[in-house]
């Protein structure tokens, strides 16, 4: 903090007493002077106390790094190389062959058995994601146009188990494919009569490497920020709330709005300080290009921050308890963040109702904002959208908490 | 022993009335669980219901309309925009009107009638990879019939016939909320647990509570088995909503999912108390179980596949109580299997309690030392 602007407020205090002096030296300045040196010893106030526990740091600084390693790292919802367990009940060629469909495609690695009872074990000792069973009529079936192939996969991990559904019957129906191809062709000589047919060139636009690190990093600064603003601050706030000393401040000459700016300042810093290693860590550890401009990144992220905080801050002076504000906070910020903001899961693909939820949350807008920033570019009319909406969002909620932070004990 | 019983149940019952005299607690211990199981159960999916697209028709012959017709009829792509010039493609993409763009050649006809191969552009949005790669599948298949449909009559040569175990349609709700019977209770297990002792200490009513006759070990069981039974209740309205608002079927029996979950409650609540040991106030204690929250929920294989992480991370998911858990409830629930089967989850909890519960205890009695 500028220690020549402190100066003259606390002349005869050297500010160690917390809240009170900042009450006396309040007192002897005038309007917008008194403001000023209010503001500054109030926010000194709050990061000695936010320096002073150790825990408060651990959530700001150490999370964050956690976080960004775990997504990073730990989570993602690629699937590569899947073992798939075939059973070739058919010896002949035609039936090899169909191994051979599935291994070039490089999402799956099929494994020969010789027998169903073991694919079965595997599949059940979670070994193997999915059998793919090639009965002994396959290639007579073939010949006669009607091969069936049984495809069994493990439902207890949906997700994953949807996408190597996917990838082996797109393998199987491309083998298909070129089986046909090649029948059509020998056969073109005789009867001059191939039909053609519609080849897919799918161009994956924004997300090249195809890789889910790249939208689960930006969103990381989503979830980051929401921890920050909406969880920490509501905890610490709260607790003043509860301890009482909050209610010393309220003797003072202090006015809410001042509390509430040193509330944000110190905890504004922090989130900026987690912003920060996220943007170094998506850049240098897990280069995910960010085609967008730093600038936008940062001012959105601001104006996110400050709904953040803003929702903090209600939270706390609503409940003004510990344990409620902790669990309101990760209730109503942080898993929704996590769970309904386009994170994880696609809000194209949930009920009406549960879009509306989502959409009511600043949380889906800075989502969908950060992820076209890094992996779009500046798509004005979305940014200007987004940021109006985030704006919007702040003001009310900082209002709000103006609003329920009142000079008064219940 | 009769009088170890009568001090732990009135242990009990100051625990309980200290949770419950609190209005706000009472709320807090019920609804959100409650309106997360609803709200998840419905969001936590991965299935695509609704590709809007966008059309870019070069060729305006008869084939791409009737292609077209087959993507329609899955009833899953919708066409939001027709487009007029390759430069539209950017425009809504960027904007995420559109999921994909597909573009159809000006020699589509030609090509598909002089028995070439045609190619057709997919351009998708992969912002979120996972739905575009989805959707690029989806769309793969609707070639595929599509071509297998211009071959004529007999049907495609080769029918690929998908079958899934314990979850036939493949709903990432049957997986999600069996994962949440386990993880949403534990959330507030953890912070109950870890905020106990911390409040009395920051009221000095801990010292108190040492001076009666009470041993470390009874005020910890005193101060365990209330938190056990609100992280079972919590654990049940999960189930509630699973079974009867959702109606997934449960394979296994009642009595394995308890034993297992109450194994599980045992190991979080040694772990919140052992928390709660250590943090010398509230705040600290409640920040500090929300850092071990996090990791333990995001590498417990509730959202993403524990399979799907590095190497490293997956031992490291060893000390992790909800990744048994959620892997026990998982497979008692959809599986049907006994306890028995799950044995290698319930020995990595009985170890974690055997640890955390008696350091919880020792850790009672030596701070003040």
């Amino acid at each position: 903090m500028n220690e020549t602007g402190m100066a003259p407020a606390d002349k005869d205090d050297k500010g160690n007493k917390e809240g009170n002096n900042e009450a006396r030296s309040g007192k002897g300045s005038k309007g917008n002077k008194g403001f000023w040196s209010r503001l500054i010893s109030l926010t000194r106030k709050e990061i000695r106390q936010l320096l002073r526990d150790r825990s408060n740091l651990a959530i700001g600084i150490g999370l964050p790094i956690v976080l960004i390693l775990i997504f990073g790292y730990g989570l993602s919802l690629d699937v590569r190389n899947a073992p798939v367990a075939v059973v070739l009940e058919d010896p002949s060629p035609m039936a090899a062959d169909v191994v051979a469909g599935l291994e070039l495609s490089s999402y799956i690695s099929p494994i020969i058995v010789t027998s169903m009872h073991d694919a079965q074990r595997l599949i059940l000792a979670r070994e193997v994601d999915a059998i793919v069973q090639v009965p002994s009529d396959f290639s007579r079936r073939l010949a006669a146009g009607n091969a069936q192939v049984q495809l069994l996969v493990h439902g207890s991990e949906a997700s994953r188990a949807l996408i190597i559904r996917g990838y082996v019957s797109g393998a199987l129906g491309q083998w298909a494919q070129r089986q046909a191809d090649r029948g059509m062709a020998m056969r073109a000589g005789v009867d001059n009569a191939t039909p053609g047919s519609v080849t897919l060139i799918e161009r994956m636009w924004f997300n090249s490497a195809n890789t889910s690190t790249w939208y689960l990093v930006p969103g990381l600064i989503v979830l980051i920020m929401t921890l920050v603003g909406a969880f920490l601050t509501a905890m610490v706030m709260a607790r003043e709330w509860e301890r009482g000393t909050l209610e010393a401040l309220f003797v003072s000459p202090v006015r809410p709005s001042e509390i509430l700016l040193a509330k944000i300042i110190p905890y504004f810093a922090i989130g900026m300080l987690g912003l920060g290693m996220c943007l170094l860590a998506a850049r240098f550890l897990f280069e995910v290009p960010t085609h967008g401009s730093l600038l936008i990144i940062l001012f959105s992220s601001m104006l996110y921050l400050l709904v953040a905080l803003g929702i903090g801050l209600v939270i706390s002076s609503v409940t003004k308890n510990q344990f409620l504000a902790s669990q309101l906070a990760l209730i109503s910020s942080f898993m929704p963040a996590l769970m309904l903001s386009g994170f994880l899961f696609d809000l194209r693909n949930v009920p009406a109702v549960i879009y509306l939820v989502g959409k009511a949350l600043p949380a889906t807008y800075f989502m969908e904002l950060i992820r076209t920033l890094f992996l779009a570019g500046n798509v004005w009319p979305l940014i200007f959208k987004n940021c109006a909406i985030l704006a919007g969002y702040a003001v009310v909620l900082l209002g709000l908490a103006r609003f329920v932070t009142q000079k008064k004990l219940d | 022993m009769l009088d170890f019983l009568r001090r732990i149940a009135s242990l009990c019952r100051k625990e309980l009335l200290a949770i419950f005299k609190d209005p706000a607690n009472r709320v807090i211990l019920v609804v959100p669980s409650l309106i997360e199981s609803f709200l998840f159960g419905y969001a936590a999916t991965y299935d695509l219901t609704n590709v809007p697209y966008a059309l870019l028709d070069q060729s305006r012959g008869p084939a791409s309309v009737e292609l077209i017709a087959h993507l329609d009829g899955t009833g899953v792509f919708h066409r939001v925009a027709t487009l007029q010039t390759q430069g539209d493609i950017t425009r809504i993409i960027d904007a995420g009107d559109a999921l994909i763009v597909i573009q159809i050649g000006p020699r589509f006809e030609q090509q598909l009638n002089a028995g070439e191969s045609a190619p057709v552009q997919l351009i998708l949005d992969a912002r979120n990879s996972n739905t575009a790669g989805s959707a690029a599948v989806y769309v793969g298949e609707v070639i595929n019939s599509f071509n297998a449909a211009r071959r004529g009559g007999t049907g495609p040569p080769l029918t690929v016939e998908a079958r899934a175990w314990y979850n036939p349609n493949l709903e990432t709700r049957w997986n999600l909320l069996p994962g949440l019977i386990a993880s949403l209770s534990m959330i507030q297990t953890l912070m109950l647990s870890a905020l106990s002792v911390a409040r009395e200490r920051e009221n000095g009513t801990f010292d108190q509570l040492l001076v009666t006759p009470f041993s470390p070990m009874e005020i910890m069981i005193g101060k365990a088995i209330p938190i056990i039974m609100i992280g079972l209740f919590q654990s049940t309205i999960v189930l509630m909503v699973a079974l009867f608002w959702f109606k997934i079927p449960m394979a296994g029996s009642l009595v394995a999912l308890y034993a297992g979950l109450g194994l599980f409650t045992l190991a979080s609540v040694g772990l919140g108390l052992s928390i709660s040991a250590v943090s010398a106030n509230m705040q600290q204690a409640m920040l500090y179980t929300f850092m071990l929250i996090m990791p333990l929920i995001l590498l417990s294989g509730l959202a993403t596949p524990v399979r799907n992480m590095p190497q490293i991370l997956q031992i490291a998911t060893l000390i992790n109580p909800l990744r048994f858990a959620i892997d026990l409830v998982q497979r008692v629930y959809l599986e049907g299997v006994g306890l028995l089967a799950v044995v290698y989850d319930l020995i990595p909890l009985l170890i974690i309690s055997a640890i955390t519960l008696p350091l919880a205890a020792w850790l009672f009695r030596n701070r003040l030392l």
